[in-house]
C-alpha cells in the first residue's frame, strides 16, 4: 500500500472512548451516524477536519480501554487511510487489522499538525514532506500483511474460506 | 546444555490449549474453551458471522451472552440491540442472561462458567477480571470473537509476563482498589500492555475472592492481556459452591521467567484516588481531601460485589448523606443484591438516600443512568475516568474505593475513609 495524506496529531493514550463514546454505541451499525462524533470528547471540532485520504499520528499506546470494535471502524468510516503511533494498545491493535485498518508503529515524535506523509507499507517507509523526515516502520508478522491486503478478515475468509495461517 | 527455563502461568494455560510447549513472544493457535459477548458489541459479532456466511457457532456450549450494558433498556435502538443479541443466542443455543441478571464480568465466575487453567475469550476489556480464579482470560473485538465462535480457535501472541508479589496485609480502611490503583499509578496506563501479570507473594493469601476480582479487573487499565493469581485454599473453597466438574489447577514454576517485577508491602499502603481523566494519575486520597463531590457510583465490574456495599454500608449505616449528594449503587448481580437485602445492608444504604438500581454497568459508561451535570465531581468505585466516560465531558471523575465513595457520599467531599472504619 503505498499512500500520500495529511496528518492530524494526538497525543500519548489516546483511549477507545475517546475515539467514540459509548452512549454512542446504541447507534447499532449505523457507522455514518456515529462517524459525526468521531474523538469528540477528546476534540470537539476534529471530526469536522477529518476528510478522506488523512492519516492520524499519535503518540504512544493508542487505543488503550475498551475492546469496542467500532472505535476502528468509525476511524476508517471517516476515510482514515492509516494511524501512526509509536505504540499501540493491544485489543485494538487486533481489532483494527482485522477491519482491514492499517496501523503504522514507529517514532512519530517529529511530525507535525498538518504534515503532509507519504507512507509506503511494502517498503516499511514513511516520508514526511513537509520536514524532510524519513522514518522506519517496524515490520508485520506475515499473517496480519496478508489480513491488510485482503481488507481484513471478512475479506479473507470469504476469499479463503479460512482465516491465515500464523 | 542450556536448561530450559521454568514456565509462567499464562505459558502453560496456552501450552494446554495449543498443544504444544510454549514460550513467551511465540505465535499460538490455541483452542478457546470459554466465549463471552454482551449487548454493546455482539450486533457486531453477529454481522460478522453472517458477512463470514458462518450459520452455525461452533459449539454453543462453549459462549455466554449476557444483557448488561443499558438495563433496562433507555431508548428503542438499544431495546433492538438487545432484541437482537437475545435472538442470535436462542438460533444458536447458546446459555443467555437478560437484563438485571447482572454484570457479565461478575456472572461467568459467580454462575460457575469459569474454572481454573481455562481459556477464556471475552468481547469485553475487562475480560481479564477471571484470572481471579486461575483462569487465562483476555478480551478482544467482535470479529476475533466472531472468528473464535466459528472455529473454535483463536489466534495468541504468547505474552510476558509481569510478577506483582504482595507482602503482609492491608491496614484497616485500606482495599484492593486502593492497591489497583497505587500499582497502576506507578507502573502507567501502559505499564503492562501486551502482558500478562502474575499476582503472587504471602499478601495474596489476605485477600478474598472479591478483592482478587477487584484486582483482575484493574489489570486491565495498564493494558493487560491477563491477570491471573493462583488457585489456594480461598479460590477452591469460592469455587466449590460454584464449579461442579473437575479442573486442573495452574502454577507457575519457581523458575519462571519474568518480563518485570513490582513488589508491594500491603501494610505500608493509604487510601488512593485517580483525578480526572486517567486512571494512571494517582495521589493519596488526603491530598485532595476537602474536594467537593457531586456524586458518587457504587458498584461496576469492579467494586460491585458484596463485600464492596458491604464497607459502604458500614459507613453509612445511622448516617444521611450529603444534601444534593447523589450516591447511585449497583450490585453486579442479582446474586449480590439478594445476599444485600438478606443481610440488611440494603436497607441501611437506601435509608441513607442512595438509590439503587438494577444489577449491570449501570453509570460507569455513560450510556444510560446517572450521566453527571456541567461542572459536577463524581467519585466513582468504577474504572476508568476517561472525560465524558460518564455520558457528560463537562464533568469530571475520580476513582476511589467504595468506602471512599461512601465517605465522600457523607460529607459532600473527598475524606479520608479510614476515620469511619477505625
Amino acid at each position: 500500500m503505498v499512500s500520500k495524506g495529511t496528518c492530524h496529531r494526538l497525543g500519548d493514550d489516546v483511549n477507545t472512548d475517546y475515539v467514540i463514546a459509548s452512549k454512542y454505541r446504541s447507534m447499532g451499525l449505523d457507522f455514518k451516524a456515529m462517524k459525526e462524533h468521531l474523538f469528540e470528547d477528546l476534540d470537539p471540532g476534529l471530526a469536522a477536519r477529518m476528510k478522506a485520504g488523512d492519516f492520524i499520528v499519535a503518540g504512544k499506546n493508542f487505543g488503550m480501554g475498551s475492546s469496542r470494535e467500532q472505535a476502528p471502524l468509525v476511524i476508517k468510516e471517516a476515510g482514515i487511510t492509516a494511524i501512526l503511533a509509536k505504540s499501540f494498545a493491544r485489543i485494538f491493535y487486533r481489532n483494527a487489522f482485522n477491519i482491514g485498518l492499517p496501523l503504522v508503529e514507529t517514532d512519530t515524535d517529529k511530525i507535525g499538525e498538518s504534515d503532509t506523509l507519504d507512507i509506503d507499507l511494502d517498503k516499511g517507509m514513511v516520508t514526511d514532506s513537509s520536514k524532510s523526515l524519513e522514518l522506519s516502520i517496524k515490520p508485520l508478522p506475515g499473517f496480519m500483511q496478508e489480513l491488510l491486503k485482503e481488507g481484513g478478515a471478512v475479506n479473507y475468509f470469504k476469499k479463503h474460506g479460512k482465516l491465515p495461517e500464523v | 546444555m542450556l536448561k530450559a527455563r521454568g514456565k509462567t502461568i499464562a505459558e502453560k494455560i496456552l501450552a494446554l490449549h495449543s498443544g504444544r510447549e510454549v514460550s513467551a513472544s511465540e505465535i499460538v493457535l490455541a483452542q478457546v474453551d470459554l466465549l463471552m459477548g454482551h449487548d454493546w458489541n455482539t450486533h457486531l459479532t453477529i454481522q460478522v458471522l453472517k458477512d463470514m456466511g458462518v450459520e452455525k457457532v461452533f459449539d454453543p456450549g462453549k459462549a455466554v451472552l449476557v444483557l448488561d450494558h443499558a438495563v433496562p433498556s433507555p431508548n428503542e435502538k438499544v431495546s433492538e440491540m438487545q432484541r437482537a443479541t437475545e435472538e442470535f443466542a436462542r438460533e444458536q443455543g447458546i446459555r443467555f442472561y437478560p437484563s438485571g441478571q447482572g454484570i457479565c464480568h461478575q456472572l461467568l465466575p459467580e454462575q460457575g462458567h469459569v474454572a481454573p487453567g481455562m481459556l477464556v475469550v471475552g468481547c469485553d476489556s475487562h475480560t481479564p477480571t477471571y484470572g481471579a480464579v486461575n483462569a487465562f482470560a483476555v478480551g478482544v473485538g467482535s470479529t476475533d470473537t466472531a472468528a473464535a465462535l466459528a472455529s473454535g480457535h483463536l489466534w495468541f501472541r504468547v505474552p510476558q509476563t509481569m510478577k506483582v508479589l504482595l507482602e503482609n496485609k492491608l491496614p484497616k480502611g485500606v482495599y484492593a482498589k486502593d492497591l489497583a490503583l497505587r500499582i497502576i499509578g506507578g507502573a502507567t496506563a501502559e505499564g503492562a500492555n501486551y502482558m500478562a501479570v502474575e499476582f503472587g507473594g504471602s499478601g495474596v493469601g489476605h485477600l478474598s475472592m472479591d478483592a482478587r476480582f477487584t484486582l483482575s479487573n484493574m489489570a486491565a487499565e495498564m493494558g493487560a492481556k491477563a491477570a491471573l493469581f493462583e488457585a489456594d485454599e480461598i479460590t477452591k473453597t469460592w469455587l466449590a459452591a460454584r464449579v461442579s466438574h473437575p479442573y486442573t489447577v495452574i502454577s507457575p514454576d519457581p523458575d519462571a521467567s519474568y518480563s518485570r517485577f513490582l513488589e508491594w508491602d500491603l501494610s505500608s499502603l493509604v487510601p488512593q484516588i485517580a483525578r480526572p481523566h486517567r486512571v494512571d494519575d494517582v495521589v493519596p486520597i488526603t491530598e485532595l481531601e476537602g474536594t467537593r463531590m457531586h456524586q458518587g457510583v457504587l458498584g461496576t465490574c469492579t467494586n460491585g460485589r458484596l463485600e464492596d456495599l458491604g464497607v459502604a454500608a458500614r459507613i453509612l449505616k445511622g448516617r444521611r448523606i450529603f444534601p444534593g449528594f447523589r450516591l447511585i449503587i449497583v450490585p453486579a448481580s442479582k446474586e449480590v443484591l439478594i445476599e444485600a437485602i438478606r443481610i440488611g445492608i440494603l436497607e441501611d444504604l437506601v435509608e441513607s438516600g442512595a438509590m439503587i438500581i438494577p444489577p449491570g454497568c449501570g453509570p460507569c459508561h455513560g450510556a444510560s443512568q446517572g450521566v453527571p451535570r456541567d461542572g459536577e465531581n463524581v467519585i466513582s468505585s468504577s474504572n476508568r475516568n476517561f472525560k465524558g466516560r460518564m455520558g457528560n465531558n463537562k464533568s469530571f471523575i475520580y476513582l476511589a474505593s467504595p468506602a471512599s465513595v461512601a465517605a465522600a457520599a457523607v460529607e459532600g467531599k473527598v475524606v479520608d475513609p479510614r476515620k469511619y472504619l477505625g
